[in-house]
């Protein structure tokens, strides 16, 4: 958010990023990886991967013991129209030494290692054929035990679907997606987070994508105490395009996370990753750091990055970090953008100058900024689902 | 008969530097039916003045009132104003990402009004309006002012004035910036308006053109905070001849005392 003619820069919390502000603090192709937990140290909260993170409200999702049998998951699968099982959508559980397992991507950091350690068997959602369809697929009553979990979801070649990977109700999960998309594959995924309020989810998502395919990939984070979805995006092979969006509303007391990392790492991919969040409330709390990697191969690379927050009230906190590592000289553009702003006045004065009173105003500039996102999903009615959601956050649940 | 009366209004702006005073002593009646243009140089004060008519929050009134058919505007809020029948449309009319035009205007109507409008008519109303306007249908699904050019933001302000009906429109360079065929559409859309609810008008402009379209009753010449002069619509062709300078040398003078 910019304001025009009300400078508010001197207003607490406001810091806008201009491109090349930033040196990485280690270079992401050299991070640690294991599927084991114990190659990873006790998590203190000073590494840079949990230093923005309450670890101490989550330690027995890092250290403890968790429970990795097949979680009591109701899925539902949902065609728009008739609510019909979707053609073209198989929802099965696979052992965990299926091949598939680890191919996208493997822990970064413990709690994630931890969730790989312990699953059973993994949920295994596959697409095929060219036609659009829908699936929702809803996770609820996950108790309040320490759980892991694991997914995979898999696009076959030319194959094109909407995945939504729906949390309500009760948690306290760490788990592992994994998101293959094959060459040529249209896929979307739909990350919602509607978890309760003493909830704590943890998420690695890892995404592959394969020659010529396109990845939507979305991660909505309304309900939790605190929800940390951290996505990948490894563009392995040439043609390979993804765009990263997410979309927050940090209440009292919420923490909400994302660590978005993107790969470049073959000839001419593309990356467009766009989060927005908003927080309102005393210890609103949001995080956003955006890694973007463009690899040796990667020449041709189109890569921006952009995340912007906006502060309705005192209190709140919001961290914006990007950084951007290139290692090729050949590439098309790439560049960042992070603002995290007040209220812009000058939109609340031009609606209330309608005769729109303050708080509708404010109301309709909050919806409009948030939005802005949901209206790229492509599905009209999750669209409308969330808009209805947000409109229960704006006026204070 | 409605009127709008701006007495002896002195306005001061906060500024890095400090507090500046921009106007300084400002008396104005507009009886409803009436147009009053303002013309006057860049930085004479013209749009404080529309901004403090209509309540913006950065200017400050030290001096003077405003009143509403007797009612003191200054006490109103900006939504309480615009409630009561004022409208600016505004010289830069501000961006309002993710909120479309139709959501905008149906929630503006709606406040103005106290009910919501009819579906039918309402639908009718805004596509009849953007038409006579030569504005496009699908800006009706786009976002406020969001990718605008110049003279489609000002069009849609005049849209908005011709919809929300208001008994008095300050029109802060609503020409600037338009082709002839846009200024025509624009000075037409204002028109309509004039004919058919017989609004008060106070045109800000710098040039004469608009007012071949948009006939005023009196003209104002704006300069350094305050009405240099007054006259009818044939001052406004003097000015187009001579320009300020004949008022800004004796400002100065005025000033250098
Ligand atoms: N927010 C502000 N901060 C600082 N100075 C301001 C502010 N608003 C107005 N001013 C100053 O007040 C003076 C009058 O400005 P205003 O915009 O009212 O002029 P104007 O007559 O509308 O000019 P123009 O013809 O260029 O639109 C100018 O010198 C301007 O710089
Ligand atoms: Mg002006």
């Amino acid at each position: 958010m910019t304001s025009t003619a009300m400078p508010t820069a001197e207003q607490h919390g406001l810091v806008a990023h201009t491109d090349g502000a930033f040196v990485p603090v280690q270079t992401r192709s050299e991070r640690f990886r294991s599927v084991n937990v114990d190659d990873f140290e006790p998590v203190n909260g000073r590494e840079h991967e949990w230093k923005l993170s309450p670890v101490a409200a989550f330690a027995d999702l890092t250290a403890g013991e968790l429970d990795g049998s097949r979680p009591t998951i109701e899925t539902t699968l949902r065609q728009a129209q008739d609510g019909a099982d979707v053609p073209g959508v198989a929802i099965s559980w696979i052992d965990r030494t299926d091949a598939r397992i680890g191919s996208a991507g493997i822990p970064e950091e413990r709690a994630s290692a931890n969730a790989w350690s312990t699953f059973g068997e993994s949920l295994l959602v596959s697409v095929t054929g060219e036609d659009e369809k829908v699936a929702v697929i809803t996770r609820s009553g996950l108790g309040t035990a320490p759980r892991a979990a694991h997914t995979v979801i898999e696009a076959a070649p030319f194959s094109r679907a909407l995945i939504v990977l729906r949390g309500t109700g009760d948690a306290r999960l760490s788990e592992n997606v994994e998101i293959l998309v094959g060459e040529g594959a249209s896929l979307t995924v739909v990350s919602l987070q509607e978890w309760s309020d003493d909830s704590v989810h943890l998420a690695s998502q890892f995404a592959r994508l394969g020659r010529d395919s396109f990845l939507k990939h979305i991660v909505v984070s309304l309900g939790g105490k605190v929800v940390r979805v951290n996505p990948s995006t490894h563009l392995a092979e040439q043609g390979a395009d993804v765009e990263a969006l997410g979309l927050y509303f940090a209440d009292a007391g919420q923490h909400l996370e994302q660590q978005v990392f993107v790969h470049h790492d073959a000839p001419h991919t593309k990356s467009r990753v766009t989060y927005k969040g908003a927080l309102q409330g005393a210890g609103a709390r949001s995080v956003w750091i955006g890694d973007v990697l463009i690899g040796p191969k990667a020449t041709g690379t189109d890569s921006y990055e952009q995340n912007r927050n906006l502060v309705l009230t005192d209190g709140t906190r919001a961290d914006s970090v990007p950084n951007l590592e290139i290692e090729t000289g050949d590439i098309e553009g790439a560049g960042h953008a992070s603002a995290t702003g007040r209220f812009d006045d000058e939109q609340l004065f031009y609606l209330m100058a309608r005769g729109i009173r303050e708080d509708e105003a404010r109301r309709l500039v909050v919806r409009g900024f948030l939005t802005e996102i949901v209206q790229k999903i492509g599905s009209p009615e999750l669209e409308e689902r969330l808009i209805a959601a947000l409109e229960a956050e704006l006026q204070g649940n | 008969m409605s009127v709008l009366e701006i007495k002896n209004l002195h306005v001061n702006v906060e500024t890095d530097q400090g507090t500046r005073e921009i106007l300084r002593g400002v008396d104005l009646v507009i009886n409803k039916g009436e147009i009053h243009a303002i013309m006057g140089p860049n930085g004479s004060g013209k749009s404080t003045l529309a901004y403090t008519i209509a309540g913006h929050p950065k200017y400050t009134v030290v001096q003077g009132e405003i009143l509403l058919d007797g009612e003191n505007v200054l006490e109103m809020t900006v939504d309480e104003r615009a409630r009561a029948g004022l409208f600016l449309a505004m010289q830069y009319p501000v961006e309002i990402p993710g909120v479309t035009v139709t959501n905008f205007l149906r929630t503006a109507k709606t406040a103005i009004d106290g009910t919501a409008p009819s579906v039918r008519t309402w639908v009718k109303d805004v596509r009849e309006s953007m038409t006579n306007l030569k504005m496009d249908k699908a800006f009706a699904e786009r976002n406020v002012n969001e990718g605008f050019s110049g003279g489609e933001k000002k069009r849609n302000e005049i849209l908005q004035l011709e919809l929300l009906k208001p008994n008095f429109a300050v029109l802060d360079e609503t020409d600037s910036g338009l082709d002839v065929d846009a200024l025509k559409i624009v000075s037409e859309g204002v028109n309509r308006a004039m004919a058919n609810t017989s609004l008060g008008v106070l045109l800000i402009t710098h040039y004469t053109r608009i007012l071949r379209y948009i006939k005023p009753d009196f003209v104002h010449v704006f300069v350094a905070g305050r009405i240099a002069e007054q006259g009818g619509p044939e001052l406004a062709d003097r000015l187009e001849e001579e320009g300020y300078d004949r008022y800004q040398v004796a400002e100065s003078a005025a000033a250098g005392e």
